[in-house]
């Protein structure tokens, strides 16, 4: 029978941004904070923290989640990107150049969880989705600046470029 | 703010699950997705809690179609539920249930078993389950049971479930040819839970109608039902609503507006049910 204890401080060994992390966290450390705070990885954004504003989205074995609603505890065995890390790769230069093009963001804070929100709709929809479809997909991140006319426009022109991208080379 | 969490333990098998729980002495709570129980640790609305973490059990997982019904594993994921063929052929109500739950990065990672455990009166889950006829498979170290959905939520975030018990799998009825199932809800944003919601179910045995946001639990609208099931039209049915329905006023709506959302929404799904 393996042992029936608590810890306090849990181990983990996971993935984040393709490099191995092996670390003892606090039970009730948030992944968002383990990021930002152990890591230093300060692209996802602690916001309200408990899981309504958005800010904190990021990617765990290959889903869109919330950085807050997580516990880092949980993480072990599990493959974690950031917006560092997708931001490295360049797979969503086109999608960043194009919120920065249509001025999708101001303070910037929701930016990195949104450009998640919008490369998961860009990524699961075949086609260019329809504004309202992309309104619903970012409907859990939150924006204070712009009025997210511009962030949709943002989204269905990467989606429009892409779906010609691809109807080009077929 | 940050979660308040006393310790954390990954269960490796469903008797270490009874074990921990067992040895915390009523302290510990169980996490899958965690999606409505880290935001209420973050907003020190739960006592700190020594969690178990159950996400890894291989016998809590899987969809398949098992004695006439469709078994659900309880840390099937909203977003699979949204997906999964077989619940789209079978049980098309959970189909359409899962996208009105929150946002898509919830989705990926809430739970069944974690929806019906913590029992939010304005949740989709356990209005389906109840218009459904579902059953609840539990277990213990002591062995498992079967709680009816209509039983099993009691109140306010309390159901029939015991602290030694861990919600297994759901048992929900298989859809035969003729049977309708349609849920509608009232919302003022995409995502937020139901002002007023209605899952519906029409099969050899009639209607069934289970609303959510309208009490501290999910309710069925037994004496509309019946009077939709003896051939009584829809104007009668939605009378006795009142009867049916007693619900609260709170900062989100007035206890006459949620009457007549639930008179708007009976209207509304009686015409899915019965046209299609």
């Amino acid at each position: 029978m393996t042992q029936a204890t608590f810890e306090q401080l849990v181990e983990v060994s996971l993935t984040v941004n393709g490099e191995r992390v092996d670390a003892r966290v606090p039970a009730g450390r948030h992944v968002v904070d383990f990021l930002r705070l152990d890591l230093g990885l300060t692209g996802a954004h602690a916001g309200c923290e408990h899981g309504v504003c958005g800010a904190c989205t990021l990617q765990i074995d290959g889903e869109i989640v919330r950085g807050c609603l997580i516990l880092a505890a949980q993480m072990d065995g599990a493959e974690i990107w950031t917006i560092e890390g997708v931001t490295d790769s360049k797979e969503i230069a086109d999608l960043q150049d194009n919120f920065v093009e249509r001025n999708a963001l101001q303070c910037g804070f929701c930016t990195p969880g949104m450009i998640f929100a919008a490369r998961d709709i860009l990524t699961r929809h075949k086609g260019v989705p329809g504004r309202a479809d992309i309104r619903e997909h970012i409907s859990g991140n939150y924006c204070r600046c712009t009025g997210y006319e511009a962030i949709v426009d943002a989204i269905e022109t990467t989606a429009r470029a892409r779906n010609s991208a691809k109807e080009g080379a077929e | 703010m940050k979660a308040s969490v006393a310790g954390y333990a990954r269960a490796q098998s469903l008797d270490h699950a009874f074990n921990l729980l067992h040895s915390a002495l009523g302290e510990a709570v169980v996490i899958a997705g965690g999606q409505s129980l880290v935001a209420s640790l973050n907003l020190r609305l739960s006592e700190e809690a020594l969690l178990v973490d159950i996400r890894h059990l291989p016998e809590l997982r899987g969809i398949g179609v098992r004695d006439g019904f469709l078994r659900l594993g309880a840390l099937t994921r909203h977003a699979e539920l949204a997906s999964d063929p077989l619940v789209g052929e079978h049980v098309p109500l959970l189909a359409q249930a899962a996208p009105l739950i929150a946002h898509a990065a919830i989705r990926s990672r809430g739970t069944l078993g974690g929806s019906l455990a913590n029992a939010d009166p304005a949740a989709e889950l356990p209005a389906c389950m109840i218009a459904l006829g579902a059953e609840i498979l539990v277990r213990s170290a002591q062995g498992e049971r079967r709680i009816p959905a209509h039983s099993f939520f009691e109140g306010l975030f309390t159901t029939a479930l015991e602290e030694s018990e861990i919600i297994i799998a759901v048992d929900v009825p298989l859809k035969t040819a003729g049977d309708q199932h349609v849920i509608q809800e009232l919302t003022r944003r995409s995502g937020d839970y139901a002002i007023v919601g209605l899952a519906g179910v029409k099969s050899v045995n009639g209607v069934r109608l289970a609303y959510f946001g309208v009490s501290d639990k999910p309710v069925l609208a037994a004496g509309a039902m019946d009077i939709l099931n003896s051939g009584g039209s829809i104007d009668d049915a939605v009378a006795a609503l009142r009867g049916d329905l007693d619900p609260e006023s709170d900062p989100h709506a007035s206890a006459e507006y949620r009457r007549h959302l639930a008179a708007v929404l009976m209207r509304r799904v009686m015409v899915d049910l019965t046209n299609s």
